[in-house]
């Protein structure tokens, strides 16, 4: 059981026998009145969207999904085919059950798959991942304190906000849950 | 893995100048009009009992999550204009505009009402507007809201009435005042102007003193801008036995949620007879920051988040 303090964006709930992702999670708290946790959530089954207003004695219980680990092959008419390394069993997954992950599929990379009762409904990446900047602006030196962030492409071709240091063809590591920076890779 | 996010302190230096800035703009304000600079104790043996505010436990006592019970303590013994600018605490409150600790501004006034905090929070924000350069606008993310005096002024009652799919009262009785407030009044209030939200059912008001010949109201207002709360103002509450009645209900509202029930402060309520008629608010300086810096997030206006330590 989850209570709503333990909300946050990505958790996966049971609502009436369907599985939900949070999608969007703010928490607000008007003055001196209760606290709210305002959610998006996505049926996991049917994609689904609707909003949702929880308050703090709200209870939910945890969706119940298997995972299984798999890695990805290639995209075919916008399919993505993963493959389980122990059986060879393929399967093809939509671009909204890859969702934002599709930024961060590097060649070959394993990915938990999510079943619910033998259905895939998504991926998990794991958390970390190196990449190669493919694209960026050079460094003006000197410019380290201006408060500024500069935009980057990686090799799948996802651009993101980076330190002004990082140039051309370093690897960086990402939070593939946030899809933020997080360091530079040496070496 | 702990990675190092240094970098994220050295991309937050204009921020953080500006914070200083406002924070001396500020002090200044309150120096030139001759109130007091006052200091008092973080950790305290019994925080305000409040239906909805969690206070951290600090050993057997509390971190304080206001200062208000012992800046009332001074009013009572005569101190008539006095500031506070300092940290306070409130267990799981952490989203885009909380922080579990947060930096409040404070100011009280004897022999004033809450009409006339209205006025200082409109010289109070356009002095450390001009300070930090700002010319009677701010923008924030794609918003530009004037600064210029005097603010809107809306009811309670009226702002539900044309905000929100039901009116105050209906909210009220079924329980869902807070609800409404949040996702259907505060997200249109100050998107062009600054907006005093005034007059607030009287169980919204815990600390607040009931508007003469309407003992449903208590004189309270909030400060919005830019959808953004900012402030919380009141007539302060000077009958002692009504105060204590209200602490009263709001530790049994604890209770009945299972919260934590903070001891009854006796030495305020011993004190609050000689208050005189005051007026007091309590102003968010990381929010006021967040304007101002027109940054989206409250955590891109500190230095450190409870998360990066």
């Amino acid at each position: 059981m989850y209570t709503a303090s333990d909300l946050r964006k990505g958790l996966r709930i049971k609502i009436e026998n369907d599985p939900y992702i949070l999608t969007e999670f703010n928490f607000v708290k008007p003055g001196k009145g209760q606290a709210l946790y305002r959610c998006k959530l996505k049926n996991m089954v049917n994609g689904n969207q609707f909003e949702r207003t929880f308050r703090s004695v709200d209870v939910f219980e945890a969706a119940d999904l298997q995972e299984k680990r798999m890695q990805y092959l290639y995209k075919e008419e916008g399919k993505y085919c993963f493959m389980d390394n122990e059986s060879y069993e393929q399967i093809f997954l939509s671009e909204d059950q890859v969702g934002e992950a599709k930024n961060f599929l590097l060649d070959n990379i394993e990915a938990e798959i999510l079943l619910f009762e033998d259905r895939p409904l998504g991926i998990s990446l794991p958390n970390f991942i190196d990449v190669i900047v493919t694209k960026a602006d050079p460094w003006a030196k000197g410019d380290s304190v201006s408060g500024n962030t500069k935009p980057v492409t990686i090799q799948t071709g996802y651009q993101l906000q980076v330190p002004p240091f990082i140039e051309e063809g370093e690897k960086i590591r990402i939070d593939t849950r946030s899809g933020e920076y997080l360091t530079r890779v040496k070496g | 893995m702990i990675e190092d996010d240094s970098w994220k302190l050295t991309v937050r230096a204009d921020t953080l100048r500006l914070r200083a800035r406002m924070i001396r703009a500020i002090r200044r304000f309150f120096l030139d009009r001759n109130f007091l600079e006052i200091e008092t104790p973080l950790r305290i043996p019994a925080p305000a009992p409040e239906s909805h505010i969690d206070a951290v436990a600090s050993g057997a006592w509390f971190l304080h999550t206001s200062p208000e019970l012992c800046m009332k303590r001074l009013l009572a013994a005569g101190y008539s204009r006095i500031f506070q600018i300092c940290k306070c605490f409130r267990a799981g409150e952490r989203g885009d505009r909380h922080l579990p600790e947060f930096t409040m501004l404070e100011w009280y006034r004897a022999g004033a009402d809450y009409r006339i905090l209205m006025d200082d929070c409109e010289a109070l924000i356009n002095t450390v507007a001009r300070e930090i350069g700002l010319d009677g606008v701010v923008s924030w993310q794609g918003r530009r809201i004037g600064l210029e005096a005097p603010w809107k002024r809306i009811s309670v009652r009226d702002a539900f009435a044309r905000y929100a799919t039901i009116s105050a009262a209906e909210a009220l009785s079924t329980d869902r005042f807070d609800e409404l407030l949040a996702c259907e009044v505060e997200p249109r209030l100050g998107m062009d102007v600054p907006v005093f939200l005034y007059d607030y059912p009287v169980e919204q008001g815990a600390l607040a003193r009931v508007t003469e010949g309407d003992p449903g109201i208590a004189e309270r207002f909030e400060l919005y801008i830019a959808g953004m709360e900012l402030a919380n103002a009141f007539s302060e509450l000077i009958d002692a036995g009504e105060q204590r009645r209200r602490f009263e209900e709001a530790s049994r509202n604890r209770q009945r949620k299972g919260s934590p029930v903070y001891p009854m402060p006796e030495r305020f309520l011993q004190a609050l007879p000689r208050m005189s008629p005051s007026a007091g608010i309590a102003l968010g300086v990381d929010r006021l920051v967040m304007l101002f810096a027109d940054k989206p997030r409250i955590d891109d206006v500190v230095a450190f988040t409870p998360e990066s330590l």
